[in-house]
C-alpha cells in the first residue's frame, strides 16, 4: 500500500527531528532470526518480578498531606533496568535464591499487611497505585507478554512528565486494547507512567467493574474529570470512538469510526497538553464480531450483544480471546500549547484538530497493517 | 463587621450547640441566642456558657418576634436535620427542614437589622451517582437532582436561600456545603455505622469518601458568622478514603452483601436501632462523593487542620475502637511465615 498523504497542520520542524518515532523494541520481522524477539520478554518478566522490592516504603499514615501525585515512583525508574542479576536463578547458589524468595515474600506480606490495616493512599479519583501495581498489572501482564506478544513503537513520543492526552483507536468487542495500553505504558515507558483512562458510564454503573476501574485509576469520560487529570500532570487515555469502535463488525476492522464530538481536543487545548495519537493493531482479531443480538443487548442494557465465532457457541470458552499479534504505535505528539484557552471554543479549529488526530491514527493503522503478514504471527 | 447579636438555630444538636458555645466565648459578641424546639442535652447546655437558649419553633411566626426584639444581626442556620428518626419521622423532618427555613427566612427578610445569614448545607446536594464527574465544584449540578430525603430538602432550602439573597441584596449570604462530619465527639449515622463490630457493605461497590473533622466544621461556621464571606463553598477535608479502607482502619470486619439483600438488612438494622441509614446515605456508601475545596481555601480563606484520613483516625482513637485483628497478631503471623520460608529454602 502506498503511504497515504498526511497533511501536517501543526507540526513543528524542530520537534519532528527529536521525536521521530523509532521502534523501542527491535522489530526484526523481516529478518529470519525471529527467536531473538521471542526471547525478549524473558528478562522483563524477572525484572517486573523483582521490581516490587525496589519500591520505596509507602508514606507513614501520619505524614499524609495529599494523596501524592507528584511523589512519583522515581526510584523505580532508576532501578528498573538493572535486573540482570536474577536472570539465571538456576546458576545462583541456593542461599541467594532463598533470600530472593524471602524478599519477595516479605514484600508480599508487607503489601498484604498494608491492605489489611488500610494503610495506603488513594487519590481523589479513587486511584490506588499499589492496587494497580500489585493486582491489576500482574493479571494483565501475561496477556500482554505471552498471549498477544505486544510490541510498542515510538514510546519516546510519550512525554516522561507532565500532562498529555493519548488518543487511540478502539476495537475488539471488549476493551482489552485499553488495558494492554496501560500495561505498555506502565512496564515499557522509561518513567513507567500510569495511564488514566476515561471510560463509559456503563463501566462505572456496573458493580464490580466500576470499583476496580476507579482503583486502577480510571474515571468517567467527562470534561471536568479529563481537565482535572490533565491539569494535575497525568497521562490521560481516551478512546473517542467509544462503543461504535469497540463493537463494530469484523468486516469494518481498522476503519475508524466517528471521533466523538471532539470534546477530547477542546479539553487538551484548554489544558495546553499535547495529544498523542496511538494506533493499536491486533485488537480487532481477538473477538471477531460477526453478529449482534440486539434484543438481548436491550434486555441486559448493553450497547451490543456480541456473536463471535466462538462466543455463544463454546460458552465460557468463547471468552478466551484469539491470540493475535499486537503492535501499539505512539505517534508524534500534536502540540496544543500554542492555542489560547479561548481557541477551544472555536468549533472549526477543534474539528480540524480532531480530523488531524483521526487521520494520523488511520494512516498509521494502514501502514502497520501493510507491514503485517499474518494477524497471529505478526 | 463583627456581629453583635447572633442567632443560632438547631442548638439541641452537636454542631449548633458547640457553635453557640464558641461564639459565646468571644466577649466582643454581645449576645448569642440559641433556638431549637427541644432543649439541648445537659452536657451540651453546660458548655454553652452565656449563650441564651430560647425554646422556639422556627416553623412558627414567633421566630420573627425573637429576631426583631433581640435586634439580631447574624443568623446561623444549622438546624438542617439528616436523620428522620431523630426528628420524629420523615414528614416531621421535612416540615422542620423546609418549612422551618422558609419561616426563618421570612423573619429575616422583615428585620432590617439582619446583615448576615449563614446556612449549613451539605454536599449531599450533589447526590451520589456513577454518572457524574468524580469531583464536584460549587458550580456543578448533578445529572439528576436528589429524589428525596435530606438531600432534596437541602436543595430546596438552598433555593429559598438564593431567593432570599435576591430580595435582600444587603444581606451577606454564605452557603456552606459540608462533607460528612467525623470526629471523636460527634455522633452521626456514619460514626454509628463505623462503630458496628461487623460493618455491612454492598457487594461490588466501594465509595470514595471525603470527610470533615467536626472541629474544622465548627471553625468554618465560626469564621463565616464573624466575617462577611458571601458565596457558596464546599467544605471538606483534603484527601479521600475508600469505604473498605476506612473499615479496615477502624479495625472492623467488612461483610459485603449482594444489593438484593441490602434493603431487608437495612430495615433490620433500623428496627434494631443500630444504624438508621436513609436511601441517600446508602447511595453515598455505594458511590461516595468528593468535592473540590479550592474555593474554600482561596476565597473563604480556610484550610482544614485534619485531612480525611487524620480525621477518621481521630474518630477511631476517640471512640477507642479496638481492631478485630491486632497488629501484634499480624506481626506474629508475618514472622512465622518468613521463618517458615527460611526453613524451607
Amino acid at each position: 500500500m502506498t503511504e497515504a498523504r498526511v497533511i501536517p497542520l501543526h507540526t513543528e520542524p524542530t520537534r519532528t527531528d527529536q521525536m521521530r518515532p523509532e521502534p523501542t523494541r527491535a522489530r526484526p520481522r523481516r529478518e529470519p532470526s525471529r527467536s531473538v524477539v521471542r526471547q525478549e520478554p524473558a528478562p522483563r518478566r524477572t525484572d517486573t518480578a523483582a521490581r516490587p522490592n525496589d519500591r520505596q516504603p509507602l508514606p507513614l499514615p501520619d505524614s499524609i498531606v495529599d494523596p501524592g501525585r507528584d511523589e512519583d515512583l522515581s526510584p523505580v525508574r532508576v532501578v528498573r533496568r538493572p535486573s540482570v542479576a536474577p536472570e539465571q536463578p538456576e546458576a545462583l547458589p541456593d542461599a541467594a535464591g532463598g533470600s530472593e524468595l524471602e524478599d519477595r515474600l516479605s514484600d508480599l506480606i508487607g503489601f498484604l499487611r498494608r491492605r489489611v490495616s488500610g494503610d495506603y493512599h488513594v487519590d481523589e479519583f479513587g486511584f490506588d497505585r499499589e492496587f494497580a501495581d500489585h493486582i491489576v498489572m500482574p493479571v494483565l501482564r501475561p496477556l500482554y507478554e505471552r498471549w498477544f506478544r505486544v510490541e510498542t513503537i515510538g514510546m519516546s513520543n510519550v512525554p516522561a512528565t507532565g500532562g498529555a492526552l493519548l488518543v487511540a483507536n478502539h476495537s475488539g468487542t471488549l476493551p482489552i486494547d485499553a488495558m494492554m495500553t496501560t500495561v505498555a505504558l506502565r512496564d515499557h515507558h522509561p518513567s513507567g507512567r500510569h495511564l488514566r483512562m476515561l471510560g463509559a458510564d456503563l463501566l462505572f454503573r456496573t458493580p464490580m467493574l466500576g470499583t476496580i476501574s476507579r482503583k486502577a485509576g480510571h474515571t468517567l469520560a467527562c470534561t471536568p474529570d479529563a481537565e482535572r487529570l490533565l491539569n494535575s500532570n497525568e497521562l490521560v487515555g481516551v478512546w473517542p470512538e467509544g462503543y461504535k469502535g469497540v463493537g463494530k463488525p469484523f468486516k469494518d476492522r481498522y476503519k475508524l469510526q466517528r471521533f466523538g464530538r471532539g470534546g477530547f481536543v477542546s479539553a487538551a487545548m484548554r489544558c495546553g497538553v499535547p495529544i498523542i495519537p496511538c494506533s493499536i493493531v491486533g485488537a480487532e482479531e481477538i473477538y471477531p464480531l460477526i453478529g449482534d443480538l440486539k434484543p438481548l443487548a436491550r434486555l441486559f442494557g448493553l450497547p451490543y450483544f456480541p456473536i463471535t465465532p466462538t462466543f455463544p457457541l463454546l460458552g465460557p470458552l468463547g471468552a478466551v480471546p484469539l491470540p493475535s499479534k499486537w503492535y501499539i504505535e505512539f505517534g508524534e505528539p500534536i502540540r496544543t500549547d500554542r492555542y489560547t484557552p479561548s481557541d477551544a471554543d472555536d468549533p472549526m479549529l477543534v474539528f480540524n484538530i480532531t480530523d488531524q488526530v483521526r487521520e494520523t491514527i488511520q494512516q498509521t493503522l494502514y501502514r502497520l497493517l501493510s507491514q503485517r503478514r499474518n494477524a497471529f504471527t505478526g | 463587621m463583627a456581629p453583635s447579636v447572633v442567632l443560632v438555630t438547631g442548638v439541641s444538636r452537636f454542631i449548633g450547640a458547640h457553635l453557640a458555645a464558641r461564639l459565646a466565648a468571644d466577649p466582643s459578641i454581645d449576645r448569642v441566642l440559641g433556638v431549637d424546639t427541644i432543649p439541648p442535652p445537659r452536657e451540651l447546655l453546660r458548655g454553652m456558657g452565656r449563650a441564651e437558649f430560647i425554646r422556639a419553633d422556627i416553623r412558627n411566626p414567633l421566630i420573627a418576634k425573637v429576631i426583631t426584639s433581640a435586634e439580631v444581626d447574624t443568623v446561623v442556620h444549622t438546624s438542617l436535620s439528616s436523620s428522620p428518626a431523630a426528628s420524629g419521622g420523615r414528614v416531621a423532618m421535612k416540615e422542620m427542614n423546609v418549612i422551618g427555613t422558609m419561616q426563618l427566612l421570612a423573619a429575616c427578610q422583615r428585620s432590617p437589622r439582619v446583615r448576615r445569614l449563614v446556612l449549613k448545607s451539605t454536599t449531599a446536594v450533589y447526590g451520589s451517582s456513577p454518572r457524574d464527574p468524580a469531583i464536584f465544584t460549587e458550580t456543578m449540578a448533578p445529572k439528576a437532582l436528589p429524589a428525596g430525603g435530606y438531600a432534596k430538602d437541602a436543595v430546596e432550602i438552598e433555593g429559598y436561600v438564593r431567593g432570599f439573597g435576591r430580595r435582600r441584596p444587603d444581606v451577606s449570604v454564605t452557603v456552606l456545603r459540608f462533607a460528612n462530619f467525623i470526629g471523636p465527639r460527634i455522633d452521626t449515622a456514619l460514626t454509628r455505622y463505623f462503630a458496628l463490630p461487623v460493618v455491612p457493605t454492598v457487594l461490588g461497590y466501594d465509595a470514595r469518601m471525603q470527610l470533615l473533622h467536626s472541629e474544622d466544621a465548627l471553625a468554618v461556621l465560626e469564621q463565616a458568622s464573624r466575617q462577611d464571606l458571601p458565596g457558596v463553598f464546599n467544605v471538606g477535608a483534603p484527601g479521600v478514603l475508600l469505604l473498605s479502607q476506612a473499615i479496615r482502619r477502624a479495625g472492623r470486619v467488612q461483610v459485603s452483601m449482594p444489593s438484593m439483600v441490602v434493603g431487608p438488612a437495612s430495615r433490620l438494622f433500623r428496627g434494631a436501632r443500630l444504624v438508621d441509614m436513609t436511601p441517600d446515605q446508602m447511595r453515598f456508601l455505594n458511590f461516595g462523593r468528593v468535592v473540590d475545596t479550592d474555593r474554600l481555601r482561596d476565597t473563604f480563606g480556610f484550610t482544614p487542620r485534619w485531612t480525611t484520613m487524620q480525621a477518621f483516625d481521630d474518630f477511631v482513637h476517640g471512640h477507642k475502637l479496638r481492631p478485630m485483628i491486632s497488629t501484634a497478631q499480624v506481626d506474629v503471623v508475618e514472622k512465622g511465615v518468613l521463618a517458615a520460608a527460611r526453613a524451607l529454602t
